[in-house]
């Protein structure tokens, strides 16, 4: 493989990681809320993706958002809501029982076997070969992520209901007292985290359509890695450490030698220790930044 | 001329156990203009807090044109016609002056007249008419007062409540803040003030209220502004 590829799978994985990240982000933001469980909304998009693959294609996409969506403001109303006021050590332990039980729920209703969600593998054939080799997947990898994450950004900047949102995210108690509900606020960030998260599933089912129950686990748990490592409290920092990881991991993949491999997520997270010692206040955070909330 | 005016009566603040205010009555009648001044730990920043809903009220009632807000959310306050200017400003930083402006758009009860308000504030504040693409934070203290008041302006409160508007300004600053309050006065927003300056405060306002230790101790009017400070000691025997 040349270098170019390695670049270029970096960066289609890097997408996905920094959609990802983006929906840990939003809701850190707004909530203070480290959401562990952020993975399963990622994987009941995915099992969803698996029970309606005999449907029309863009049914099936639908159902996938809806499934993320609906589990994304469901879990905000039943397990978060009632610890609004609790300590952020509590909430973060909350979001990791949800997370364990969710993924327990996922194991007796669709079993440990795995299902296949092989509603887009037709994007999973090359699209250019020959010294580089280029899947659709990569490509509408890198097309969605740039799409959503710009249209993230313009929602943010430009739209009131997104000034509200960053304006909660600073500071939420001045926030209310110029009439910006928070309930309101919440939920939009729950419901977009739910959208992102039901693109992640489905990008990531057509390289890999087996779903299994810790999918999002998975996926969760480096993206958190990349939102620590970029820097919690700002949403682009965030974005470009959930890139920066799935980019490392995609080229240490696809260099490290086979028997090298098995430790992929060692030389992982070996990378982000460095970082965390060298810049603790995240890799892209502003020189000087030295207050930032550790989980 | 606002015709909604602020009443609180028999309120109580605590913080857990620590009780802040004590049985407080205080009326703000429309298009009035009152100041509470006080020691620090007098409770004038819990009273305005319990106003907005920040900390619920344990006893008293609190009513904004004789409706009720007691329970309320901060929000559902301020989208019933106040709007508060914090101690230290709080603008949004990272944020230009126009969208911390935009953001005080969100209590507005109607959207006519915005072009005008905003017209009004740029006409009261340099700041809002020179500085509109900066980020805030990048301001001074001062700019800043002035884009905070103009931010609360552009809700169309019936009442504001201002807090220590005048806190670590140059006196030349502290004089363009209170020009603008002559002018909102003039307006007939309702103005709940809390000022540390209390000879300022009582010469400005129709009726000054001194607190102490969270209670109501004395009410003074402009005609006391000579002597507040013979008057506050006298008062407190020290």
């Amino acid at each position: 493989m040349t270098i170019l590829q390695y670049i270029i799978n970096g960066i289609a994985l890097g997408a996905v990681y920094a959609l990802a990240a983006v929906g840990i982000a939003l809701i850190f933001g707004v909530l203070r809320l480290v959401n562990f469980a952020y993975g399963e909304l990622i994987t009941i998009g995915a099992y969803v993706l698996a029970i309606t693959s005999d449907w029309p294609i863009p049914l099936s996409l639908l159902a996938c958002i809806a499934a993320s969506v609906a589990l994304a403001v469901l879990t905000d109303r039943l397990a978060f809501k009632p610890l609004r006021t609790a300590p952020p050590a509590t909430t973060l332990v909350a979001t990791f029982a949800l997370s364990f039980g969710l993924e327990a729920v996922w194991r007796l209703v669709f079993g440990v076997e795995g299902r296949s969600a092989d509603v887009l593998g037709t994007l999973n054939t090359t699209a250019v070969s020959g010294s580089i080799d280029i899947r659709w997947v990569t490509i509408v990898e890198v097309v969605v992520g740039a799409a959503l994450l710009s249209g993230i950004a313009v929602f943010l900047k430009r739209s009131p209901l997104g000034l509200q949102m960053r304006a909660a995210a600073v500071d939420i108690t001045t926030a209310r007292t110029l009439g910006i509900r928070a309930d309101r606020v919440i939920l939009s960030a729950f419901v977009l985290s739910g959208v992102l998260a039901a693109v992640v599933a489905m990008l990531l089912t057509v390289g890999s359509p087996l779903v299994t129950p810790t999918l999002g686990l998975q996926v969760t748990t480096f993206a958190l890695v990349g939102v620590v490592v970029g820097g919690m409290d700002n949403l682009v920092t965030a974005t470009l450490g959930g890139f920066a990881v799935g980019f490392l991991n995609s080229i240490l993949g696809d260099a490290l030698s086979s028997d090298l491999r098995v430790f992929l997520t060692s030389f992982t997270f070996l990378a982000v220790i460095l970082v965390l010692i060298l810049r603790p206040a995240g890799l892209f955070a502003p020189r000087g930044t030295t207050t930032v909330e550790r989980v | 001329m606002s015709d909604v005016g602020l009443k609180i009566t028999g309120l109580d603040v605590a913080y857990g156990p620590v009780q802040v205010v004590h049985g407080l009555d205080l009326e703000v009648a429309p298009g009035e203009t009152v100041a509470l001044v006080g020691p620090n730990g007098a409770g004038k920043t819990t009273t305005l807090s319990a106003i907005m809903g920040l900390v619920p009220a344990r006893a008293g009632t609190i009513e904004l044109g004789g409706r009720r807000l007691n329970g309320r959310s901060p929000e559902s306050i301020a989208r019933s016609g106040l709007a508060l200017v914090p101690e230290g400003r709080h603008l949004f930083p990272a944020m230009s002056v126009d969208e911390n402006l935009r953001l005080g758009l969100t209590a507005r009860r109607s959207s006519e007249g915005v072009e005008e308000d905003r017209a009004w504030v740029a006409g009261l504040f340099q700041a809002v008419r020179e500085f509109g693409h900066r980020r805030a934070g990048d301001l001074s203290g001062g700019q800043q007062q002035q884009v905070a008041i103009a931010r609360a302006l552009l809700a169309r409160p019936d009442v504001l409540l201002l807090d220590e508007p005048s806190l670590g300004l140059a006196p030349k600053t502290v004089e363009t803040v209170f020009e603008a309050l002559t002018e909102i006065r003039r307006r007939g927003v309702t103005v709940l003030l809390v000022e540390q300056r209390a000879q300022l405060a009582v010469g400005f306002c129709d009726r000054t209220y001194v607190l102490a230790a969270g209670e109501h101790r004395l009410t003074l009017t402009p005609k006391d502004a000579n002597d507040t400070e013979r008057i506050i000691s006298a008062y407190f025997g020290s």
